[in-house]
């Protein structure tokens, strides 16, 4: 099985998307530079370079999926999802259900998150909770160079808006091109398995809404997803020293949400924690704990998420975010009752 | 070339009495919230999208029935969709302000300046895959301080697509009348992105077909995109009882509840000085007269104003009336729940 990153295997599964299917075509800020090998294989017609204009190019996005194309749209980082959210909350997210069903709306919007490289709070969020809660949305947060080409290709082929965000410290793209730009100076705690991993020679599109078990644990459940999965497995590395078993879910896609996996594996433990590097309050780690509830399952409750705007500091920063000791921390307590 | 004004008027007539049927069935509380009626636009609706050809794309704003009825959509589905009913055009998901058809590419929105972004996207799509092709978007003066409606220009002109952006300018953007909001002349901000700018009178439908005559035909021939600018009269006001309209034809009605809370606003302790209080209340208690007058009067009425080349054959314009009545009745006779 050959070896790619994490960065190189989107734009592959997007490349042969491309070569497949001639409405397959992608825009964005500066793709001649940033997707430069697509840019010279597939011509600046069908990787189209915009100017910095979200709130008119996501919003074209939509109705060219409407008129027959397949777009992805690069948003570059998901904070600037801000500038373009009419289009993403009242458009992409709404049009299929206002047409009754007749009408879907085929849209890639690919977008940076995540931190971990002291970029600062507008440029390091996670928002796939905030986005995952309006109804129409998929939302796609691979960790993974296998999960990420497979899900990007399924979310081409997808016939609804999805929201396809790659995690900066598992992109090199990102992480040098926003971090350490060509310093040798600076360094950051990438985890190897989400940097660079095997992948398949050809891409199958990966079905969204199925969790993947990183790992066994019969004491304890860890659920995650993106980065947040590597710096969950570190810790149930920790605390397997201790003789503690905690198993870890990488749900893949925020939504569809994979609940049957996470309330199987929770009813075995008893315990659930959430890893989530998106924001704490009315998000995902709410969602799950509600989804198992809803499931008549009694577990004691955890969770590690980020609370506040994201600091500049370095030191400030790693301890906003969620980081191994933290996770270890709340596992410990959970499982002290 | 010059329109064929008789069809024209028949489209502009059909629109008209389909959307008279709205405000009874509106009226008799049969339609919820609010709805928004392209009374006063037929002639720039007319004139442009006469135009059109099968593969052309329509990006609609809050107004939408006027055009999806000129446009060939079956208007018995539209009433059942602005009624809510499970055969409507959307099944009852969209209503009034969220109308689509697939088989036509026209959506419309009910966010201001939307339109633009998605005519944007229709026109990319064309250019790729029906190259010819155009899309049309339609907006009022409203919405020409939004964000995305200008970077829509822009990018239109960037990347010289085939995109006419219509303006319906009746000079009240809701309740906000255009000298308090817009800073510069419209023609000369679209001038400003590099769009091609006609500006027409929106009550003559011959203008305004001339007009977009030869702003499509840029647009097919790859010239890139065009603004045209027309100006209207919304006849009922910015939506079915908008409370300026209600305060003129109503006014110890309307008036009332809100005179006394006004007047106490005025002598209150506390706030501005009394002196200053004065303007604002002319503000308030002239707007609505100020709209009144300057959307009811029957010479800026397009059907009025292209009626009138046609009172010549006086038969031939009496049996196309009761013709067009007779046809909005049967399908509100159709439609009408019991």
């Amino acid at each position: 099985m050959p070896t790619k990153t994490y960065a190189d295997a989107i734009d592959d599964a997007i490349a042969q998307a491309m070569q497949a299917d001639e409405r397959v075509v992608i825009w964005g800020e500066d793709l001649d530079m940033i997707r430069r090998n697509l840019y010279v294989r597939f011509g600046a017609e069908r990787v189209r370079c915009t100017p910095i204009s979200e709130g008119a190019f996501v919003g074209a996005g939509v109705t060219a999926a409407m008129g027959g194309l397949r777009p992805i749209v690069e948003l570059l980082l998901v904070d600037f999802a801000g500038v373009a959210m009419d289009a993403i909350l009242n458009h992409a997210a709404k049009i299929e259900a206002f047409s009754g069903g007749q009408w879907p709306v085929p849209l890639v919007i690919r977008a940076g998150c995540g931190g971990g490289y002291g970029d600062g709070g507008q440029h390091q969020q996670a928002l796939w909770g905030w986005l995952a809660h309006i109804p129409g949305l998929t939302v796609v947060v691979p960790s993974t160079p296998a999960d990420a080409g497979g899900l990007m290709l399924a979310a081409i082929e997808h016939d609804g808006p999805v929201i396809f965000l790659e995690h900066k410290l598992l992109s090199t793209v990102w992480r040098e091109g926003l971090g350490r730009l060509g310093r040798s100076t600076v360094t950051f705690d990438v985890p190897p398995d989400g940097e660079k991993g095997p992948v398949p020679r050809t891409w199958m599109p990966l079905p969204f809404g199925q969790a993947a078990v990183r790992r066994e644990g019969r004491d304890l459940t860890i659920v995650s997803v993106s980065l947040g999965v590597h710096r969950a497995l570190a810790a149930a590395g920790e605390l397997a020293a201790d003789g503690v078993q905690a198993g870890v879910i990488d749900l893949r896609t925020v939504t569809p949400l994979d609940v049957s996996t996470v309330r199987d594996a929770v009813k075995r433990s008893g315990r659930l924690l959430v890893v989530d590097e998106d924001y704490q309050g009315f998000g995902l780690s709410g969602e799950l704990a509600a989804v198992v509830l809803e499931g008549g399952i009694a577990c004691r409750y955890a969770r590690v998420c980020t609370q506040t705007t994201i600091p500049f500091a370095r030191h400030l920063e790693e301890q906003t975010l969620p980081n191994v000791p933290r996770i270890v921390a709340a596992a410990r307590d959970l499982l002290r009752a | 070339m010059l329109p064929d004004v008789w069809t024209l008027y028949r489209r502009m007539l059909f629109s008209r009495r389909f959307e008279e049927a709205v405000h009874r069935l509106w009226d008799a509380g049969l339609i919820s919230a609010e709805m928004h009626l392209s009374m006063g636009e037929e002639g720039i609706v007319a004139g442009v999208l006469d135009h059109l050809q099968p593969g052309d794309a329509l990006a609609l704003d809050h107004r939408g029935t006027a055009p999806l009825l000129m446009h060939g959509i079956d208007p018995e589905r539209l009433l059942r969709e602005c009624l809510g009913q499970e055969d409507g055009l959307c099944n009852g998901w969209g209503g009034h302000m969220h109308l689509f058809s697939r088989e036509h590419l026209a959506a419309s929105s009910g966010i201001v300046g939307a339109s633009g972004p998605a005519a944007v996207g229709f026109a990319l799509a064309a250019q790729h895959l029906r190259p010819g092709h155009l899309a049309v978007a339609f907006f009022g003066e409203g919405a020409v301080n939004q964000g995305m409606l200008m970077e829509s220009f822009n990018l239109a002109v960037a990347w010289k697509l085939p995109v006419v952006f219509v303006c319906k300018d009746n000079g009240w953007a809701i309740y906000t009348p255009r000298e308090r909001a817009i800073s510069t002349p419209l023609i000369d901000r679209a001038a400003g992105f590099g769009l091609h700018t006609t500006s027409v009178d929106g009550r003559d439908v011959t203008a305004v077909w001339e007009a977009a005559r030869d702003a499509q035909t840029r647009a097919r021939e790859g010239r890139g995109p065009s603004f045209l600018h027309a100006r209207c009269v919304h006849l009922e006001g910015h939506l079915l009882g908008d409370p300026l309209v209600r305060a003129v034809r109503q006014p110890l009605r309307e008036i009332a509840p809100v005179f006394g809370p006004m007047l106490r606003a005025v002598t209150r302790r506390q706030g501005a000085p009394v002196r200053q209080r004065l303007g604002p209340l002319r503000e308030v208690g002239t707007r609505g007269n100020r709209l009144v007058s300057s959307q009811r009067a029957s010479d800026d009425d397009p059907l009025v104003w292209t009626r009138k080349q046609l009172t010549g054959e006086s038969d031939r314009l009496s049996t196309l009336e009761a013709e067009v009545t007779a046809q909005v009745n049967d399908i509100v006779a159709r439609v009408q729940p019991e």
